[in-house]
């Protein structure tokens, strides 16, 4: 009875009478290049014929050959320094130091609401009640108070990235267990011991998500300051643009705008993997 | 009954008391619940002690003040001669989980308790000691490795380290294997017999088993509860050092019915 499992009941031995395999559905064997490549032709091949066929109008929808012409316009333009360049730089410039005062703000919020009491019993209720408003709402505000150059745009970028930061912070910071706690207590650690040594890193991966969300946010920011407080930047582009009903270059300006937001969201991405060496990311990542 | 278990206790030799609790009662103000009533106790130099109990004895609000991390409401605590009114270096503390940081490397997280008192230069000094620690309870050769590659068992073993780190008086000890599965338990539960005779540490240990208390115990504290109280304190005259082959043995098994009989007469109060 002992080697059933090398002969069977039957007492056949060949492998091929195994009546019981796990079946690898299609998906699963096709490479994740092969999927993406294969919906991004059906999206071009979609908007090919309704620009065919004229089911929208040509001023509004260009076709996807005029679009990629127009993209090749464009990257020459950024590529040689013109003056598209220029334009992108300074939306860069609002990201970059709005990112940077919302990180700012952001942490010290999040540790103030995070750690002490009087944060969270007097300091949240209005973070939270400023979080429920339409933030792009304040961007008249901005301009008003900052006038029609970056300051604007970084402040209304800066205001919408903080609150997911101080979210994250404070939840990560709540998010050590009890025995860490005690264990810091019964080595006598003092309240920045504990906080710095045990409670931040403790709370880094939540900290990195709220840096992420804050990362699309501040992006969305900018260019709405930009839309509505005018300036030189990309958004400023855009908004020429469609006003010219130039949608090909509306197109184009998005795609070059989105490889930002993509480039920060990676450098946030890259930044975690460094330093929160310990947590594996499970969102999207099947491999 | 109490013939059975007249146990006198031969087989360890004990040194004077090291830590001692003397009417030592706590009530909960916030809900008036009465957690210890009068308890006293005295650990003697290498020995060790068990509490058990059912839930609500007041067993882990009784080694919260051993560990200083909450006050009696009456009573008097005094380790090595000096009143226990907070937390202290000569007090080290295990617990059910190894919480071990995962930013830390295994001797890292061991030196920790003398980064955390003395900084990071003592720390530094410390690396040497908690590489021995590490030889001492079968890591060598793990010091460089983060807590995520360790096992349950392995890491326990290096919170045992931390532990001992800082050389203290008395190991409170909370159930610090009950999350491993039973058998690295039992072979943790020796290497802990092991590691505190070579030490000649005092431990006291909190355990919902009576044959691991059995086991590794010279004094068993029975607790009662509501209000949390000794009902008592049986000791164990089995010889050491102890081995797993003495759990079949007829007089383990006679003093893990009797202190069973114990908590059953507890259970109806």
């Amino acid at each position: 009875m002992s080697d059933v499992h090398s002969t069977g009941p039957a007492g056949v031995d060949d492998a091929d009478d195994t009546v019981w395999v796990q079946k690898i559905s299609f998906i699963d064997s096709v490479p994740r290049w092969v999927a993406m490549s294969f919906v991004f032709l059906v999206f071009v091949g979609t908007w090919q014929l309704v620009t065919v066929f004229e089911l929208v109008s040509p001023i509004i929808l260009p076709t996807p050959w005029e679009t990629l012409l127009d993209m090749i316009f464009v990257g020459k333009n950024l590529l040689t320094g013109g003056y598209m360049l220029v334009s992108l730089w300074i939306t860069i410039q609002e990201v970059i130091l709005g990112f940077a005062l919302a990180i700012t703000i952001g942490i010290s919020l999040g540790v103030l609401v995070g750690e002490t009491a009087f944060g969270e019993k007097a300091v949240m209720p209005y973070l939270v009640a400023i979080d429920t408003m339409p933030k792009v709402a304040f961007a008249p505000l901005f301009v008003a108070w900052l006038g029609f150059g970056i300051e604007s745009k970084v402040a209304l970028a800066a205001f919408i990235a903080t609150f997911p930061i101080v979210v994250g912070t404070a939840a990560g910071l709540h998010s050590a267990d009890e025995n860490a706690r005690m264990l810091f207590k019964t080595m006598g650690a003092t309240r920045l011991q504990t906080l710095f040594k045990m409670k931040f890193p403790t709370g880094l991966p939540q900290i990195f998500t709220g840096l992420k969300i804050g990362a699309v946010g501040v992006m969305a920011g900018a260019i709405t300051g930009e839309f509505l407080g005018g300036g030189k930047g990309f958004g400023e582009l855009i908004r020429i643009a469609a006003s010219q009903l130039n949608t090909p270059r509306v197109f184009s300006l998005i795609l070059y705008l989105s490889l930002v937001g993509l480039a920060l969201y990676l450098l946030v991405m890259h930044a975690q993997r460094k330093v929160v060496f310990w947590h594996e990311e499970r969102v999207g990542a099947h491999e | 009954m109490n013939t059975a278990v007249s146990l006198d206790n031969v087989g360890s030799p004990l040194g004077e008391p090291v830590y001692q609790l003397s009417n030592v009662s706590k009530t909960y103000a916030r809900n008036k619940v009465v957690a210890l009533d009068d308890v006293s106790l005295s650990l003697r130099k290498g020995s060790f002690t068990s509490v058990i109990g059912s839930s609500g004895c007041g067993k882990s609000t009784l080694l919260k003040i051993m560990a200083g991390l909450i006050p009696p409401t009456q009573g008097r605590v005094t380790l090595q001669g000096k009143p226990v009114t907070g937390t202290r270096r000569d007090i080290g503390m295990m617990f059910q989980q190894a919480t071990l940081f995962p930013w830390k490397t295994a001797v890292e997280n061991i030196v920790l308790p003398i980064e955390i008192r003395d900084g990071k230069a003592a720390a530094a000094k410390a690396m040497d000691k908690a590489n021995a620690l590490l030889d001492i309870v079968g890591l060598k050769g793990f010091e460089g490795v983060y807590p995520n590659e360790l096992s349950g068992g392995m890491a326990q073993r290096a919170s045992i380290c931390r532990m001992l780190i800082t050389e203290p008086a008395v190991l409170l000890l909370d159930e610090p294997f009950s999350a491993l599965d039973e058998l690295s338990r039992d072979m943790m539960n020796m290497e802990l017999q092991r590691i505190c005779r070579e030490q000649d540490a005092t431990a006291f240990l909190v355990t919902h088993s009576i044959q691991e208390a059995v086991i590794l115990s010279d004094e068993i504290v029975v607790m009662k509860p509501r209000p949390g109280r000794i009902a008592e304190i049986v000791k164990v005259d089995l010889p050491r050092p102890r081995t797993l082959e003495m759990m079949t043995s007829p007089k383990f098994g006679e003093i893990v019915d009797y202190i069973r009989g114990l908590l059953d007469k507890g259970e109806d109060m």
